[in-house]
């Protein structure tokens, strides 16, 4: 196998099985019972970290692959991306189900009318409450990065379009920080480590830009 | 015209292969380390998280007709999913970080302020004379959630009058223990430590209030806030301070942690109250673990109404929150 089989052949797929793990895990957890005294907050909180880990592995990939000059790379960032969407979806559809629906007292799934309090419901608690306007931010980006990701859609609104839209990706990191920061009581030593690391990871690139706006010109100016 | 081009980079700059791949592995070890650190603490973490409390001594206890008749959850969810922030953030990490808390021995209480016994006592003398009697509570998180609780404790208002309190004493702080090589989880100032809470004297004398010792009758697991906790079944559960070292007897308003922590989240009163909304999230339902659903309506001073609404005839429970 060439290097460029092992990557598409053997690498991605193992990547991908090593992303479902926290899921499988979960599911199994739920499905022994094996989720302590609280199985909602566990999930909830499994989910929503995960979505926050997977953004974060995301924003490595090029970092990583200027460092190690490793350019396949490259190929694992959709993947990882979507697997930062799937996350936050489940995340958002555990607060659907869970929260709204059975508040709702789990109403007619084939009636129109539960569609429109459902969205009345949700939409009012977005309002509400700051830290889930935050968080539904940083799904709302996903989504349109995940409805985004695949060639044809490069291709369709071409390169730079593409890329100015996928720096969304950065708000999303952000807001996910933002929304784990708002939620927790009292103790935000653990917002704090992602808080950091989503800043260096972002850091990274501003002080790249600047450097290469400070480089470029200098290497103009002795030509 | 002629363009002179520069070199594109000069040779001095470029990296030689010995360090960059040096570098490569560098980063791979030390990722691959780091995974695996993080694997090995999360697996440890987990498995340790999933073990309830050792079962303790057995108490001599009676039963009480203020006990609800509802089915209280297992001796494994409630010793192992705490709000116990000496003992880690994490509802799973009291189990864990308790275990291996040795109370001082002997226990003291100090007793202070506006009340003829004052000084230390023993948990010994503390418990000299009481009946110790099975409450089966309610028991109401603020964050949603409630559970149902066999307590064995003692009327907090008998233990009160014992110390003879003054006129001028209207209310009562009780303070949790601070030893942070004991309790690891007050090394962090996540909290104003040590954990302080109050109540309105009248409040402190309902026979409702009671001070804890143990749990299914068995003396109360650390992480339940042994050796002695206050319970005061129709606030929310931060009201009852564990690990109790003090009482002082006041003529002014304590300020409890939470509420100096959050004012705009966390009162003094804390009463169960489904009409006033936590700022983040409603109290209008329950969670009674271990659902997955909000499956209980929150009843105002968590069903304790007919005996307790008295204490607040004329008060905004919307302000006193």
């Amino acid at each position: 196998m060439n290097p460029n089989q092992i990557v598409r052949w053997g690498l991605k797929p193992a990547v991908f099985l090593a992303s479902l793990v926290p899921f499988v895990w979960l599911v199994w957890s739920v499905y022994t019972g094996n989720v302590g005294a609280d199985p909602l907050q566990e999930i909830t909180n499994e989910t929503g970290i995960w979505a926050l880990r997977f953004l974060c592995i995301t924003l490595l990939v090029t970092p990583l692959r200027r460092l190690s000059g490793w350019n396949p790379l490259i190929r694992f960032r959709r993947m990882l991306g979507l697997f930062a969407f799937f996350y936050g979806t489940m995340h958002l559809l555990v607060f659907v189900v869970f929260d709204r629906l059975a508040g709702m007292g789990f109403p007619s799934p084939f009636a129109l009318r539960t569609y429109r309090e459902l969205a009345v419901s949700i939409g009012g608690e977005i309002l509400k409450r700051p830290y889930i306007t935050v968080g539904f931010t940083a799904w709302v980006c996903m989504l349109l990065l995940a409805s985004t990701s695949t060639t044809g859609m490069i291709r369709r609104m071409g390169a730079r379009r593409w890329q100015a839209l996928h720096r969304l990706v950065y708000v999303a990191a952000v807001a996910g920080v933002v929304h784990y920061w708002w939620s927790v009581k009292a103790d935000v030593s653990r917002p704090q480590t992602y808080a950091l690391i989503v800043a260096a990871l972002l850091g990274v690139r501003v002080w790249w830009l600047l450097r290469k706006r400070v480089v470029a010109p200098a290497r103009t100016a002795s030509a | 015209m002629l363009i002179k081009r520069p070199a594109d980079i000069p040779s001095s700059e470029i990296t030689d292969k010995k360090v960059y791949l040096n570098r490569r592995d560098f980063i791979r070890g030390a990722a691959g380390t780091a995974i695996a650190a993080g694997g090995i603490v999360g697996a440890a973490r987990w498995l340790n998280a999933q073990q309830p409390a050792v079962h303790g001594k057995k108490l001599v206890t009676t039963k009480s007709p203020l006990s609800t008749s509802e089915t209280p959850n297992t001796w494994e969810h409630i010793t192992t999913y705490n709000n116990y922030y000496e003992f880690g953030t994490d509802k799973g990490e009291p189990a864990i970080y308790a275990r291996a808390f040795k109370a001082p021995e002997p226990w003291t209480v100090t007793i202070e302020g506006e009340c003829a016994k004052k000084g230390p006592m023993n948990l010994e003398d503390v418990l000299k004379g009481v009946t110790l009697e099975d409450r089966i509570y309610r028991h109401r998180c603020v964050e949603a959630w409630s559970m149902v609780i066999p307590w064995v404790g003692f009327s907090l208002g008998d233990f009160i009058k014992k110390l003879e309190p003054t006129s001028k004493a209207k209310f009562v702080e009780f303070t949790t223990l601070y030893d942070p090589r004991r309790m690891p989880g007050q090394i962090q100032p996540v909290l104003n430590w040590p954990y302080v809470e109050g109540l309105r004297l009248d409040e402190a004398m309902h026979p409702l209030s009671i001070l804890v010792v143990g749990l299914y009758g068995e003396v109360l697991p650390n992480q339940n806030g042994a050796p002695l906790r206050l319970v005061v079944p129709w606030k929310y559960g931060f009201k009852g301070g564990k690990a109790i070292t003090k009482i002082r007897l006041l003529e002014k308003q304590p300020v409890n942690t939470w509420q100096r922590t959050a004012p705009n989240e966390y009162g003094f009163y804390a009463n169960v109250n489904p009409t006033v909304d936590h700022p983040r999230w409603s109290q209008a339902k329950e969670r009674r673990l271990p659902s997955l659903f909000q499956n209980y309506k929150t009843e105002m001073f968590n069903g304790y109404g007919a005996q307790v609404a008295s204490l607040y005839t004329g008060m905004d429970l919307r302000k006193n929150f």
